[in-house]
This record gives C-alpha cells, sequence and structure tokens, in this order.
C-alpha cells in the first residue's frame, strides 16, 4: 500500500516541523502532488483520516490536495507538451527525446497550525 | 476558528525525511566500510536465483550478508542461509517498498559490523521501491527478456535510479521478440549512465560480467 508509506512520511515531517516551531495543534496540511507522481490522492485521504487519529498532534487535521499539471520538454524541437495526453512522444514533432520537467511532485506545501 | 490557526509555509518534498535518513545511513556504512546494494525488479524475474548464484560465486573472496524484504514469508531468507551466508527476512506488513529506516533496522540484524556485502532484496515491484532511497551504496535492478525490452518507456523512474541493469533469463531470447538493441537504447533515454549486463542466472553466462562490476564496487567504496 503506497499511499500508506507516503502517509506515514508526511506526518513524521509534519510533527519535525511542529517540534520545531513549538506547535500543539495541526488543523490542516496542503500538498503539492504532480498528475504524474503514482499518488492516487483519495487513497491518499482515506489513509490519511486513519492514520491521523493516532496521533495526539494530527487528530481531526485536514488533508488538502493542489494537482500539479504533468509538462514534458522536448530537447528535440524544444517545445513542451502536456504528459498525459500526450505521453512520452512529442505530438508537435514526433520524437521520443524527452523528458518530464515537473509533474512528480509530492510536495508538503503548507500546514496550518497553533 | 478564524485566526486561531497559523499558516506555515513548508515547502517541502514528502521523500525529504527519508532521504535524509538514507544520506545519514550511507555516511556510516562508509565509515564501516559495508557496501549496500539494493537490488531490485518485477516478481518473477529471477532475483533470488541471480542472487544465489552470485553468493555461490563471492562468498569465499567476500563476507556477504542478506535482506529479504517480502510482504510475507520466510521462503528467500531461508533459500540464501541455506548458502551459509548470513539472511535476514524483513516483512514489511503489507508495504510495497522499503524505506532507510526499515533498511537500518535489517542491518542491525545482520551485525552489519561483520560484512562487506550486504544486499538488499527489496520487494518485487518496479514503481514504490525506486522512490524511496533505501540508503543503498548503488542500485541494481533485474529485467528479465520475458517482461519485454520497452519495460523502461513504462517504468522511467526504476531505471533513471539504478546503477545498474541486469537482463536475465537470456536463454529464452529465442523465444521472445525481445530486441536487445532496443532495451539498450530505451534503457539509456532515461538513464544513459546506467551499466547494462546481459546475464543468464540458470546456466551462468554472462554472470563474470556482473561478479566483476560488483568486486569493483564494493572495493572502491572500501578504500
Amino acid at each position: 500500500m503506497h499511499e500508506l508509506g507516503i502517509v506515514f512520511h508526511i506526518i513524521r515531517s509534519v510533527e519535525t516541523v511542529a517540534q520545531e516551531n513549538q506547535l500543539s495543534e495541526v488543523a490542516a496540511v496542503t500538498l503539492e502532488i504532480g498528475e504524474v507522481s503514482t499518488v492516487i490522492p483519495s487513497y491518499l485521504t482515506d489513509c490519511w483520516k486513519w492514520a491521523c487519529g493516532r496521533t495526539e498532534l494530527l487528530k481531526g487535521c485536514i488533508l488538502r490536495v493542489e494537482t500539479v499539471p504533468a509538462v514534458t520538454y522536448c530537447e528535440a524541437c524544444g517545445r513542451t507538451y502536456g504528459t498525459v495526453e500526450y505521453g512520452k512522444t512529442c505530438p508537435c514533432c514526433g520524437s521520443g527525446q524527452t523528458y518530464l520537467i515537473q509533474g512528480n511532485e509530492v510536495n508538503i506545501k503548507e500546514i496550518e497550525a497553533c | 476558528m478564524e485566526g486561531k490557526y497559523k499558516v506555515l509555509e513548508v515547502k517541502q518534498s514528502v521523500f525529504a525525511d527519508n532521504d535524509r535518513q538514507a544520506e545519514e545511513l550511507r555516511k556510516e556504512l562508509k565509515q564501516k566500510k559495508v557496501f549496500l546494494l539494493n537490488l531490485m525488479s518485477s516478481p518473477g524475474s529471477g532475483k533470488t536465483t541471480a542472487l544465489t548464484r552470485t553468493i555461490e560465486a563471492l562468498k569465499d573472496e567476500l563476507r556477504i550478508g542478506v535482506m529479504e524484504a517480502d510482504i510475507d514469508s520466510e521462503v528467500d531468507a531461508e533459500t540464501i542461509s541455506g548458502l551459509g551466508v548470513k539472511a535476514v527476512q524483513l516483512h514489511t506488513g503489507g508495504m510495497c517498498h522499503l524505506d532507510a529506516d526499515m533498511t537500518r533496522q535489517g542491518l542491525s540484524g545482520l551485525e552489519d559490523g561483520d560484512v562487506e556485502l550486504a544486499v538488499l532484496e527489496n520487494v518485487g515491484n518496479l514503481v514504490c521501491p525506486a522512490e524511496f532511497d533505501t540508503g543503498a551504496v548503488k542500485n541494481a535492478m533485474i529485467l528479465s527478456v520475458p517482461e519485454g525490452d520497452d519495460k523502461p518507456l513504462k517504468y522511467p523512474l526504476m531505471f533513471s535510479v539504478c546503477d545498474v541493469v541486469l537482463i536475465n533469463k537470456t536463454d529464452v531470447l529465442p523465444y521472445f521478440d525481445f530486441d536487445m538493441d532496443k532495451c539498450r537504447e530505451n534503457i539509456a533515454l532515461r538513464n544513459p549512465d546506467a551499466k547494462v549486463i546481459p546475464i543468464c542466472a540458470r546456466t551462468g553466462e554472462g554472470m563474470e560480467d556482473w561478479y566483476a562490476w560488483l568486486k569493483e564496487e564494493v572495493k572502491k567504496w572500501a578504500e
């Protein structure tokens, strides 16, 4: 269960931030999840509810997910295009010499806490 | 409720915490001169067979320890202990990958001070193990011929984190539409630095090249 492992890592990171800033209650965590990060937000939310309930700091904490669109760059023609729609082959010139420039993020953007 | 909470910008990858632990583990391994190899593949690619053969070939030259990661069962650890090297079974409890913290626990079970080469046989999966740095010195993966030469395109992250790719089961090449050149090309597209070694763990073909690579890397790490 991939998402559960990720949730444990998020919780550990948030706990560290809370400790550093002397926070005792975290009300919301906002994530940035790339479209091709292999993380499924709905699974993540389910795991989140379960895992948060087991900690004092994050009890009832809301998880917000912001999606980052996946964009691929083509080395052959220098253009960029939407990864989800066209995949690895450039729709402009047909080259396979492409790489992802954004869209695999799994970031903690911010937290709301006191 | 408004005003009670303040917004704190974190701007941190979820993997940052694991990456930090992995970096610490690598530093410790350097001091102890323990070379940790993270071996990944899909299920059924011949990981355990390749590892068994490697251990038989190298166990007189190197002190080897193996960590077997599986969701359940002791099958692989029993096979490996039968060869006379240290083996521990790590149960991931349903988790699809190992992280640096679990790896550290496994290493302590190996009494790591006493091994020169520790091999982590990761969970058979081409997705999640690639995302979590285990603290290994080098990452290796096995791709078997029946899986197809297009796997590097389907699982780009796995191929981009690997230092060496072993293409196993070359003995069945005549029966599959597997194009070795195409496969090398597909790997190079995702990772130009990856070393590609075709092997057959069953017959032993190509294994010498793999042993040579591994011995060289272990030596370099201990310098």
